[in-house]
């Protein structure tokens, strides 16, 4: 008898592959003749570019080719931005190669090709380039005044959005408590274990890149629209690919370039970038300063909302660059009712890395805002922050709620899993014993953090990215072909890069077909094998590939159904599906979807209108978002006498609605709380005055590893989604959105008997110990 | 990696290798590469040539000599963590070492490269100079000691001349009633220590009668707090010395960088140092 899949923590099928080293990361792979790529980059932050000189790179050993921008200039159009977010956004022009100007260190001025990566890197060392400084502008607030330096001759305005629902001004008028904060989201590294890599080749006719990406099918679309090269004329692999968590959402200068070199050379060529290299030009996430207003009555009971955001762009706008502070747009009132919302944000321009999707997109930045607000509210009454929040939040049986900002939440138990994470967690007790410690002038001090959050994810009914002028659909594709022998070949358009597509479509799959779970094979990441596919980011694979592959598992039976009918001489309404077989009711005959597919393969025998083979293609596109939800809770200590910060405890209970694999569920928020700990506690792309990124290694770009983290304690409630067949809502994200905020929460709830209401992030040990400093003195 | 072209040479013996860096004044030693190889990997140096002493028996082992430890440069982090004689004659090494970066960092990383690498931010620098250890140098003129007070030069710079290869150190064997401690101030498990104190401590009739302390990136070198050594003789335990210990930072000169400005390294080296202090001396 078969066993549901749907929920069992089956081991991955991806991983003994990968576990053993017989992956295909792009930098594995190798064609006949290939030529290694190496770019020139700008040290200087903001420059106009006098001149280039590659002729005496030209003249190494092993140097094939040396290019400036200049020798690309008439061909490698503009990278694009997908996502206009107003009608008067400032797009300026990016070519994927510095022509006339560089705008931040690290942009591409000259290029190249060599027999290999070591003639490559010292070939580079040849190139001359004649700078003009520039001024630097690498502070927003200073970006914005009217005699700053400008980034680009539009200005350093990108855009300016404001969105009221409600009457703010009579939200805030005579309201007996208004918090008002500002929060600084510094701006991080999304570090992708796998660096970025690309190598293209030509025929002479087609193309074929193969890109350490997310995203095969946008990147060909783009690839086609950036070059002129007929979308027909290219193919995009996505081989194995070691991470992304949003910085392979992208659309890059290699990319390009990569294709570009090997059309002009009519020879494959590939680049692979340093960790350092990846520091400087991958695209940065966060990177917000954000002016945060609450108005409340004197029972807690909030009245209204007011967010100003200023989000750097840096100096180009990317793929969804100005898309992403928008993506939090309807997320800073979180669970919580209230009369009025206002949220306003303006894109600013400066002269750093493009910044774009990291995982969570706006709604890491928007949820720290409100559950850091929340905390302050509860203190400023003196009311314990998980009753706050209970007086605020929608209340299960409001569902479906629509909130101030107009978003319709589905479903949600914010109750049964707040309730849950508090008895997990030991709640009572912790405060007995930071009672305790602050009565006894412990020097270590203990905190407790809450973060009650939801986001919104499933990226996206197509109609309501429509309305945000995003510039592609939401809807996701699957295919689903019995094989002859009864096999079953699933070809997804998700672009699985470690989330574990294969298994889970493979579960999923498993249940809807009656066949054995090993008997179910996952392809994806190929344009020319999953010929339609909106690919992997914003927590939407499962939500709408997952579902995708439902419906067409669902077509497939149907047509199993008429065959089967057609060959046990029934009517199809006689029969009934189980167990992987149609069985005529209340007789022994059956048909198996095995026995199925055969007759459908040979054809011998088809019903009128029933086509040869039994497989079946569908598309997904969801009526509304997901809403993922759950309470996470921090007990931090604070060492008062160093600064150090130290997590003592972690619960969450995430409710993400349904689970396919609750091993893959874990993974995922294991490592979603650990990127949001790391945001809180260590990480944070720095630039100096100059425009110059401090951070280019590991050394001094702070990554946790197991080892800086405690064990999380973690379970789930499970509010099914009403908003797709399967229930589920999606977890990719949930955990770095949740995290960050209980840590700061737990931290400035441990240093609030000093007077301290705010660390910036990271809380380092030093700016702890400052704040304490400055409360002693 | 992607390192500028170096020459390459794997000597047979000690001697030759010193012969090899005679030659090249632009030669550099490949030990363990955990220092080298970042370095060569960022091109931030641009060594003629390795001489690789990965493979020089001569360098290799732990070895109790009695009256000290004698630790062959070669000696892996991971080696000297679990050599009997390191964690009976000198256990303050041997903890120290245990805080060196991560499992496969100290399975490559030697003793000797670590230290002859004169990294002020590294562990084993303070904790040898704590230790009063003695530098055995070899070179075509012989063996030369090199008290640890006259190793460490300048930031990266050691007293070890072109053609002199570190051999190993003989940590001197400290008798009964000292205790030790290494205390590591760092953000993450494989990050360096902002600040670093190794203490050896010892009492008698509940008494300090001697301390020694070594802080770890607290300026150019490695520095011994005297001012603290010199307060805690006689003291009891209590107030006492954590007043001593408020002499930590004197004589001071802490580096300003992404993780720490001088002051808060100050106030760290004397917070540390009075909970180092205050461990040692709780051991037997």
């Amino acid at each position: 008898m078969t066993v549901q899949e749907v929920g069992q923590p089956r081991r991955r099928k991806e991983d003994a592959r990968l576990l053993t080293g017989r992956t295909q990361w792009t930098d594995n792979l190798t064609r006949p003749g290939l030529l290694h790529v190496m770019f020139l980059r700008s040290p200087m932050a903001h420059a106009r570019i006098a001149s280039v000189d590659v002729s005496a790179a030209r003249g190494l050993p092993g140097v094939v080719a040396a290019f400036s921008g200049q020798d690309f200039a008439a061909e490698q159009g503009s990278l694009p931005c997908a996502w206009p977010v107003t009608e008067d956004i400032v797009i300026p022009d990016h070519p994927p190669m510095a022509v006339d100007e560089v705008r931040y260190v690290g942009e591409a001025v000259a290029c190249v090709v060599a027999t290999d990566r070591y003639r490559a890197a010292d070939a580079l060392d040849a190139i001359e380039v004649e700078y003009e400084p520039l001024p630097a502008v690498v502070d927003m607030n200073q970006a914005l005044a009217p005699d700053s330096p400008k980034v680009h001759e539009a200005g350093n305005k990108a855009f300016n959005v404001t969105i009221t629902s409600g009457d703010v001004e009579a939200a805030f008028r005579d309201a007996p408590v208004v918090i008002d904060r500002t929060y600084v989201q510094q701006r991080l590294i999304p570090s992708a274990m796998e660096p970025r890599a690309v190598m293209a080749d030509t025929d002479g006719e087609s193309f074929t890149v193969w890109s350490s990406t997310q995203i095969p099918h946008v990147l060909r679309v783009m690839l086609a629209v950036v070059t002129g090269i007929p979308e027909h004329r290219i193919r995009v692999i996505a081989p194995d690919v070691g991470g992304g968590f949003g910085s392979k959402l992208q659309v890059t200068a290699e990319e390009v370039l990569c294709l570009l070199l090997a059309r002009r050379l009519g020879k494959p060529v590939k680049w692979t970038e340093s960790r350092s290299e990846g520091n400087l030009t991958v695209h940065h996430g966060r990177d917000q300063i954000q002016h945060v207003r609450l108005a409340a009555d004197a029972d807690g009971r909030i009245r209204g909302l007011q967010v100003d955001l200023l989000a750097d762009m840096g100096a180009y706008l990317m793929l969804v660059t100005p898309g992403i502070p928008m993506l939090g747009a309807q997320m800073f009132n979180a669970i919580y009712k209230m009369d009025a919302y206002q949220f306003g944000c303006t894109g600013v321009f400066t002269t750093k890395m493009p910044t774009d999707a990291y995982r969570g997109a706006g709604r890491p930045e928007a949820t720290f805002a409100i559950e850091r607000v929340m905390d302050e509210l509860a203190a400023e009454l003196g009311m314990d922050p998980v009753e706050v929040r209970r007086r605020n939040w929608i209340k299960h049986e409001e569902f479906p709620y629509t909130t101030i900002s107009g978003l319709t939440y589905d479903s949600g138990n914010y109750e049964a899993a707040t309730e849950k994470a508090l008895a997990l967690f030991g709640y009572d007790k912790l405060r007995a014993e930071q009672a305790d410690r602050r009565d006894r002038g412990d020097p270590v001090q203990l905190g407790i953090g809450v973060s009650t959050f939801t986001e919104m994810c499933g990226l996206a009914p197509s109609r309501m990215l429509g309305e945000a002028n995003y510039g592609a659909g939401g809807w996701e594709h699957a295919s689903v072909r019995m094989l002859p022998t009864g096999k079953v070949e699933v070809i997804t358009g998700t672009s699985p890069h470690g989330q574990g597509h294969v298994t889970s479509w493979s579960q999923i799959v498993s249940d809807a077909l009656g066949v054995p779970f090993d008997d179910v094979t996952v392809l994806h990441g190929d344009t020319a094998i999953a010929h339609k596919g909106m690919d992997t980011y914003g927590s939407r694979s499962l939500v709408i590939g997952g579902v995708a592959v439902v419906k067409a598992c669902d077509k497939v039976k149907e047509k199993a159904r008429r065959l089967a009918a057609h060959l046990m001489e029934c009517s199809p309404d006689d029969l009934e599906f189980a167990a992987g077989a149609f069985k005529v009711r209340g007789t022994e005959q059956q048909r198996t979807i095995q026995e199925l597919a055969y007759a459908a393969f040979t054809a011998h025998d088809l019903p009128e209108g029933v086509e040869a083979r039994l497989d079946s293609d569908a598309t997904f596109d969801p009526d509304n978002y997901s809403f993922p939800h759950g309470t996470h809770l921090c007990a931090a200590e604070v060492d008062t006498e160093t600064g150090m910060v130290k997590i003592r405890s972690y619960v969450a209970v995430d409710d993400v609605g349904t689970v396919i694999n609750p091993l893959i569920v874990e993974g995922q928020v294991q490592g979603g709380i650990a990127q949001g700990i790391a945001q809180a506690l260590f990480e944070e792309a720095v630039y100096d005055a100059d425009g110059n990124l401090l951070t280019t290694t590991m050394a001094d770009y702070l990554l946790p590893s197991a080892a800086d983290l405690p064990n999380f304690t973690l379970d789930r409630t499970q509010t099914p989604a009403t908003s797709n067949p399967l229930g589920v809502k999606g977890v990719g994200e949930a955990g770095t959105i949740a995290s960050t905020p209980a840590v700061v929460n737990a931290i400035v709830d441990a240093l609030r008997p000093y007077g301290i209401h705010d660390i910036r992030m990271p809380c380092t040990p030093e700016r702890v110990w400052r704040a304490l400093e400055g409360v002693r003195r | 990696m992607i390192p500028a072209q170096f020459d390459y040479e794997r000597p047979a013996s000690l001697a030759e290798a010193c012969q090899a860096l005679a030659e090249d004044d632009e030669a550099k030693v490949l030990a363990g590469g955990q220092s080298l190889l970042p370095l060569l990997r960022l091109r931030l140096a641009y060594p003629s040539k390795l001489v690789d002493v990965g493979r020089l028996d001569e360098l290799k082992g732990v070895h109790d000599r009695g009256d000290h430890v004698f630790i062959g440069a070669m000696a892996t982090h991971d080696e000297v963590m679990r050599s009997p004689a390191v964690t009976s004659g000198c256990p303050l090494v041997a903890m120290a070492t245990s805080h060196v970066a991560d499992p496969a960092i100290r399975h490559r990383g030697t003793f000797g490269g670590s230290l002859a690498h004169s990294d002020p931010a590294g562990d084993l620098p303070a904790v040898v100079l704590a230790l009063d250890g003695v530098f055995v140098a070899r070179s075509a003129q012989g063996e030369r000691e090199i008290p640890a007070a006259e190793f460490f030069v300048d930031y990266l710079e050691s007293s070890l001349a072109q053609g002199e290869i570190l051999a190993g150190v003989k940590i001197p064997k400290l008798g009964d009633g000292w205790g030790f401690h290494y205390e590591k101030f760092h953000r993450t498990a494989q990050a360096w220590a902002i600040v670093g104190v190794a203490a050896a401590v010892r009492r008698s009739n509940g008494a300090i009668t001697e301390a020694r302390i070594g802080l770890t990136n607290m300026g150019p070198t490695p520095l011994r707090a005297r001012a603290t050594e010199a307060a805690l003789r006689g003291v009891e335990l209590g107030d006492a010395v954590r007043q001593a210990c408020e002499q930590a930072a004197e004589d001071t000169s802490p580096p300003s960088d992404l993780h720490a400005q001088p002051d808060y390294r100050r106030h760290l080296a004397r917070v540390l140092t009075h909970r180092a202090v205050r461990t040692a001396a709780g051991s037997p």
